[in-house]
């Protein structure tokens, strides 16, 4: 084990690298670029055996990224905030056709106004485009997560594409030391792709053609058996890969202090490294709360979120999204797992918007909210916004 | 290549769903005579996602990858890139797209392709128009022909698409038409022989789409030529070469017809005779084939690069 210290930029294109993808496609966003640019070197320079397609946008990114999946290889892309959404109509593309690819997505705000830090608005404008979504809270998670990933979209029982989330500049634009297991170890881990089907002359088949309403549905119905198998599998990984390298950030979520707890966050991301710090705080103090982090939000971890849940005074979702009309996605997904099952309060807060920094100070505000009984379980409660300079 | 002589395989299989008299048919069959069984096809949206006809089943006894309607291109981009990392460089990896996906919605991605020099055959089968969702007009529709989203007349002149393409200076770029399957023949065979990015655009006259009897995809298509409304002509490392009828057209040895003769007979420019002549609209038309033939003399020439 190497341990280098890098960004969570410098530190995916390494771990691309390790993967060794065949094909990359890719296209240049902030704060997505130093990935391309890095893999763009690795190729230039040998490192890496791949071939690189510099496409014209990120709609061709994903679907050169798709076609060269099909032949059977393995491939990566990377994009962020504008750049998912120019492609969402490929995202849903390569779902649909099943084909394993690997995708880094830096978090990024959607504009207008341009705004080019984090939000997970991005990410969560695709939650049902079928793809899986892992979300990281360091460099080292970063790093496991994209190897891990690999291994699970590529498994004959899942052959779904993942991608893999971390907040801009929070993570993507800051250097952390991260333990890289040697090129033999991640091989040994990660065997080289075997597709369950693919373009090759040799067998002529049509893909992708004409499905009519008798056909149709058992595909969706597939593809929902394949993320079940997911949720299954990526526990296991995580397992694997803690026996192997000794290096663990929790299964479908992360439990932290979480032994006592009456009373836990729920987050995702980064937000979910600062709770730590806020949680220590807490329990310092004497409060009972914990912190669950959602690292796998597609396929959702609902067994984790009731096993969670259970024997708690409430649960607090804290959201760095919006889905305007309504509320926090992480918060209408773990109140719906509870319906019916749990009569535990869930409160909702958006914090964070546009990059606005969260630090613990304010996650220990907003956990004192519930700890206090002040927390309201009938509407999203906007944390830190500047009344006067809202219109209403 | 005679007919006669081309080989009898049918890659495009019998039973598959296109519409009697049509010509991305009889165009398909050509190309894959002379492309053979050793060829990846990827598809946009367009009439041959309906003719290859629907799941489970397939018309092509090639594999074809079917992928979003502006995504020809940049698909035989990720295809090439995946099969040569296989060392399958030997597979020929052809585009093929109505003129919809290649001189609107497609356009960025084949410029893309174009640009970074993608070895691959990028095939237009044009039918100057939208015909898979029902004749709406498309950036090759020719000026005064009526479409569903044109009623009365498109009042645009068709985009020059091959001078486009000629602007990525690439190795191979040619025109052709289904009325002239040897012609299509020797060019598809001509860019399987050359490397890097390869180009051809086919006229394809489309019965329901343009109004004419189904029996006369042939006679319309040969009458586009010969009238002068369509060219047929290859752009081989930048030199301009006429084929068949134009070389005669081009060269003066035949006039230019009346564009009369061409349109007269399809039900799309019938607002230009009726309830009375046009005789603005068709004199326009006229003499934009007039001004498309002084370019084509003047690049043949060398007084003028762009086509």
């Amino acid at each position: 084990m190497e341990t280098i210290i890098n960004t969570a930029n410098g530190i995916a294109a390494k771990a691309v690298q390790m993967a060794r993808p065949k094909v990359v496609a890719a296209y240049p966003i902030t704060p997505q670029t130093v990935v391309v640019e890095a893999i763009a070197k690795h190729v230039e320079t040998g490192e890496l055996d791949a071939e690189f397609i510099c496409v014209e946008s990120e709609h061709s990114a994903m679907a050169a990224t798709i076609a060269a999946s099909a032949t059977g290889v393995r491939t990566f892309t990377a994009t962020s905030s504008h750049g998912l959404l120019l492609m969402h109509e490929m995202v849903h593309w390569a779902a649909l056709a099943r084909l394993p690819v690997v995708m880094v997505n830096v978090n990024r705000t959607v504009g207008p106004g341009w705004n080019i830090w984090a939000d997970n608005n991005d990410s969560m404008s695709q939650r049902d485009t079928g793809w899986m979504q892992v979300h990281c809270a360091s460099n080292q998670e970063v790093f496991d997560s994209i190897i891990q990933a690999y291994k699970l979209a590529e498994d004959g029982r899942v052959q779904l594409p993942i991608m893999v989330n971390y907040d801009g500049f929070i993570l993507s634009h800051t250097s952390m030391p991260v333990d890289i297991p040697s090129q033999a170890e991640i091989d040994a881990f990660l065997p080289e792709r075997v597709p369950c089907w693919s373009i090759d002359p040799k067998n002529p088949v049509s893909h992708g053609n004409l499905v009519p309403p008798e056909y149709y549905m058992e595909h969706r119905a597939s593809m929902q058996n394949a993320h079940m198998a997911a949720k299954e599998l990526f526990p296991k990984l995580a397992n694997e890969w803690k026996e192997k390298f000794g290096i663990y950030h929790g299964g479908l979520i992360e439990d932290y202090k979480l032994d006592g707890a009456e009373y836990v966050i729920v987050t995702l991301g980064t937000l979910g490294a600062e709770a730590k710090v806020s949680v220590d705080e807490l329990r310092k103090a004497g409060h009972k709360v914990g912190l669950a982090r959602i690292r796998m939000f597609r396929p959702f971890p609902a067994e984790e979120i009731l096993r969670i849940a259970k024997g708690r005074k409430s649960l607090v979702v804290i959201d760095r999204n919006i889905s305007p009309g309504y509320e926090g996605v992480t918060f209408t997904e773990t109140k719906s797992v509870l319906y019916g099952n749990s009569n535990v309060p869930v409160y909702g807060y958006i914090a964070g918007l546009g990059g606005r920094d969260v630090t613990y100070k304010h996650i220990i505000d907003i956990a004192m909210e519930a700890v206090n009984g002040k927390a309201s379980p009938d509407v999203t409660k906007w944390w830190g916004l500047k009344e006067n300079e809202v219109i209403s | 290549m005679a007919i006669k002589d081309m080989p009898r395989e049918e890659l495009l299989l019998p039973g598959n769903a296109a519409c009697p008299g049509c010509p991305a048919s009889v165009a398909l069959r050509v190309i894959l005579k002379a492309l053979g069984e050793n060829t990846v096809l990827t598809i946009p949206a367009c009439c041959t996602a309906v003719i290859q006809s629907l799941y489970p089943k397939t018309s092509f006894k090639i594999p074809v990858l079917n992928m979003a309607f502006e995504t020809a291109a940049v698909s035989a981009s990720g295809i090439k890139a995946g099969l040569r990392m296989q060392g399958k460089d030997d597979v020929n990896v052809v585009a093929w797209a109505g003129d919809g996906g290649t001189y609107d919605i497609g356009l960025q991605a084949l410029s893309g392709a174009l640009e970074r020099g993608t070895d691959f055959i990028y095939i237009c089968y044009n039918n100057e128009m939208y015909s898979n969702t029902g004749v709406q007009r498309s950036g090759a529709t020719p000026y005064g022909a009526s479409t569903t989203t044109s009623w009365s007349g498109k009042t645009e002149h068709r985009k020059d698409l091959m001078g486009i393409v000629r602007a990525h200076n690439i190795p191979y770029a040619a025109t052709a038409c289904v009325a002239y399957p040897e012609d299509l023949y020797n060019k598809v065979k001509k860019a399987m022989s050359m490397r890097g990015p390869k180009f051809i655009e086919i006229l394809a006259p489309c019965p329901p789409g343009w109004h004419f009897d189904m029996s006369k995809t042939i006679e319309v298509g040969r009458n586009a030529v010969q009238a002068g409304a369509w060219a047929l002509y290859e752009v081989e490392n930048g030199k301009t070469t006429f084929n068949g009828p134009s070389k005669a057209i081009l060269e003066k040895k035949v006039p230019l017809k009346p564009i009369e003769d061409w349109i007269r007979d399809q039900g799309r420019f019938k607002q230009l005779f009726k309830p009375k002549r046009d005789e603005a609209r068709i004199a326009e038309l006229q003499a934009q084939m007039e001004r498309d033939w002084d370019k084509y003399r003047r690049i043949v020439a060398g007084e003028c690069a762009e086509l």
